[in-house]
């Protein structure tokens, strides 16, 4: 049986040339909708791994209670002065290592599109920066507090215009040097600005009130002992909650809406492209009816002759399949781009194509070529052998 | 040579269904033809020569009677056994080939033996002897589309006898070729009738292609109407 149907599927095979420009109009139909699922996939994946890459698990965040983001959160000095008191905190020299930071709102401009973003500017100590893992400054220096100095993320950088080194920039009525790149191997923290927590305190009239309060744990287990301590000690009203997990939920969200819309969208294109493959499969069938009955009266059997069309069909798929794939792979994995995080300011992310994602495009053209191929090799399969003796 | 018919029908019936009213084609139709016959069928059209040649391999159905084929009874057999059976007892020969465009002529002959379970070695022995037979040896790696007419109905008459079977059915094998290709055509039935033995039964509206033939049938209005003895 299986010679037979590698036969028919070969002689179907080497009879595509006769349908050369339907079949290529087929594969490339199933190449665009297989490269726009792959685009979103691609683009929901670098979201969330750019999100569940940054933050650490030794590392807690403090918010106020109920606050879901840094933007809408608000903490005192005095809540700081409390949590500097805190169990499971880590020490360095005596001291307890935790970080006020302040998260603003400015304005910047897309490069690509020339859009009026909103992208975040953090002001926070070098306690701070030291807790977020190695951050290299990769040109220039660090801002020197007390001046209007900032550092901008080398993401940020290559997103939105007007962040060069030594140039200046104007926030509200106050302008700032930009006197350093700054990276932190790819997450989320290389799409903000930085500068001095006191100065951005200052210039931003926020007293001495902070947004959010890091603080570096002795061991990610105790961030259960922080919990415990801002639970019961009634002068704080806090949320508290490790870094890594802020960041995960953060991603979720957006990742979530960018999937939602494009499997919907993927699978709507794929109906036309399905329609495309029924119609360049059965003209084939058609096309080659003679032929199959022929090898029928031979003594081929109708299970040869279904599946060596749906082959066709399948084979259309996959060279669809490949092709989308290639477009996808050469045109967004790696690609740069940015879109509202759940902070509501810009995080710029890479698109980021894996083998799992190339199973699930994969996975969508042989569906398409399955379905494109199993009406017309039914009909194949019960084609007349009687046909073998038409005419031309 | 036994003298036991190779092919026996009985009272068969054949009709067709066409809106409310119904077709007869055959009505209790009788023929026996013995072992290594060769049997030419003429008729108008419309008289049913297709209509027999393809209820004898086992391409269509009989409404009622029994066709019997080398001892077996094939009017009730499955679709998949009659795959089987067409693959070991009959060879087709067609008016226009029926080549697969794509494939060598070698390619297109060794396709019967994809049935079998012959190793590629013994297949490509069986298909250079098919091709010695009717005289293209030496053109097996050339395609359909590289032959004159009368070519590419010899590699089918050697894909038809590749795998030996003992009818050989042929619709008008020479009604595309010219008067000089079709006597060479016949005269290679005749050769496969009388040097391998082979069973031939061939429709034909040629009566100079019928004259190759050891009898004439005349079919007409689903009946046979005259038997002629040629030689």
């Amino acid at each position: 049986m299986m010679k037979q149907i590698l036969s028919v599927s070969w002689i179907s095979l080497r009879s595509l040339p006769q349908r050369l420009w339907l079949s290529l109009a087929t594969i490339l139909t199933i190449a665009v909708v297989v490269a726009v699922l792959l685009a979103f996939l691609a683009m929901s994946n670098g979201f969330r791994k750019t999100l569940e890459g940054t933050g650490s698990d030794d590392v807690a965040l403090i918010l106020r209670g109920g606050a879901s983001t840094e933007l809408n959160s608000v903490l005192s000095r005095e809540d700081q002065a409390v949590l500097e008191t805190a169990a499971g905190i880590a020490k360095n020299n005596g001291e307890p290592m935790i970080s006020g930071e302040l998260y603003v709102v400015v304005n910047g401009t897309k490069k690509t599109s020339g859009t009026k973003v909103n992208l975040p500017l953090r002001g926070l100590s070098e306690q701070g920066i030291a807790m977020r893992g190695p951050v290299t400054i990769s040109q220039g220096r660090l801002f020197v507090p007390g001046r209007n100095e900032l550092v901008v993320g080398r993401a940020l950088l290559g997103e939105f215009d007007g962040f060069d080194l030594n140039s200046t920039v104007r926030f509200g009525a106050t302008d700032w040097d930009i006197v350093g790149v700054f990276e932190t191997g790819g997450t989320v923290f290389e799409s903000e600005l930085w500068s001095d927590l006191a100065g951005v305190q200052n210039q931003f009239n926020r007293g001495s009130s902070v947004q959010s309060v890091r603080a570096k744990l002795t061991s990610p287990d105790a961030i259960e002992d922080l919990k415990d301590f801002a639970e019961n000690d009634p002068r704080l009203g806090v949320d508290v909650i490790s870094e890594k997990d802020y960041f995960k939920e953060q991603s979720q969200s957006t990742s979530d809406l960018i999937l939602v819309l494009g499997w919907p969208l993927a699978i709507a294109m794929g109906l036309g492209a399905l329609a495309g493959a029924l119609n360049t499969i059965y003209t084939s069938v058609a096309a080659r009816a003679r032929d199959i009955a022929t090898l029928r009266a031979i003594g081929f059997s109708s299970l040869s002759a279904f599946f060596g069309t749906l082959s066709e069909s399948l084979a259309l798929s996959v060279l669809g399949g490949l092709l989308g794939a290639a477009v996808a792979w050469s045109f967004f994995d790696g690609l740069s781009t940015s879109t509202l995080g759940g902070g509501f300011t810009q995080v710029v992310f890479s698109f980021q194509l894996g083998g799992a994602l190339l199973v699930q495009g994969a996975i969508l053209a042989l569906g398409i070529g399955l379905v494109g191929g199993f009406f017309p090799a039914i009909r194949a399969a019960r084609l007349p052998v009687a046909m073998a003796f038409s005419d031309r | 040579m036994p003298d036991t018919p190779l092919i026996m029908l009985e009272n068969v019936s054949k009709a067709y269904r066409k809106a409310k009213s119904e077709i007869s084609i055959f009505d209790q139709l009788n023929l026996s033809i013995k072992e290594g016959d060769f049997v030419a069928i003429m008729g108008p059209s419309g008289s049913g020569k297709t209509t027999l040649l393809n209820l004898l391999g086992g391409v269509d159905r009989p409404t009622s009677g029994t066709i019997t084929i080398n001892g077996e009874r094939i009017d009730k057999m499955s679709e998949s056994a009659l795959s089987r059976w067409r693959a070991h007892t009959v060879g087709f020969i067609f008016q226009f080939y029926n080549l697969m465009p794509m494939l060598t002529a070698a390619r297109n002959v060794e396709l019967p033996l994809l049935l079998t379970k012959l190793s590629r070695k013994q297949r490509r022995e069986n298909v250079m002897t098919a091709l010695k037979v009717v005289g293209l040896e030496d053109r097996a790696k050339h395609s359909p589309r590289e032959m004159s007419g009368g070519q590419q109905q010899r590699v089918a008459i050697a894909r038809a006898i590749v795998s030996d079977p003992k009818l050989l059915l042929c619709d008008e094998p020479t009604g595309d070729l010219d008067r000089e290709t079709a006597g060479e055509i016949l005269s290679t039935l005749q050769m496969l009738n009388r040097d391998f033995g082979k069973t031939i039964l061939m429709v034909t509206h040629d009566p100079e292609a019928a004259k190759y033939a050891k009898s004439i049938l005349h079919l007409d209005k689903g009946h046979f109407v005259e038997e002629l003895v040629t030689s």
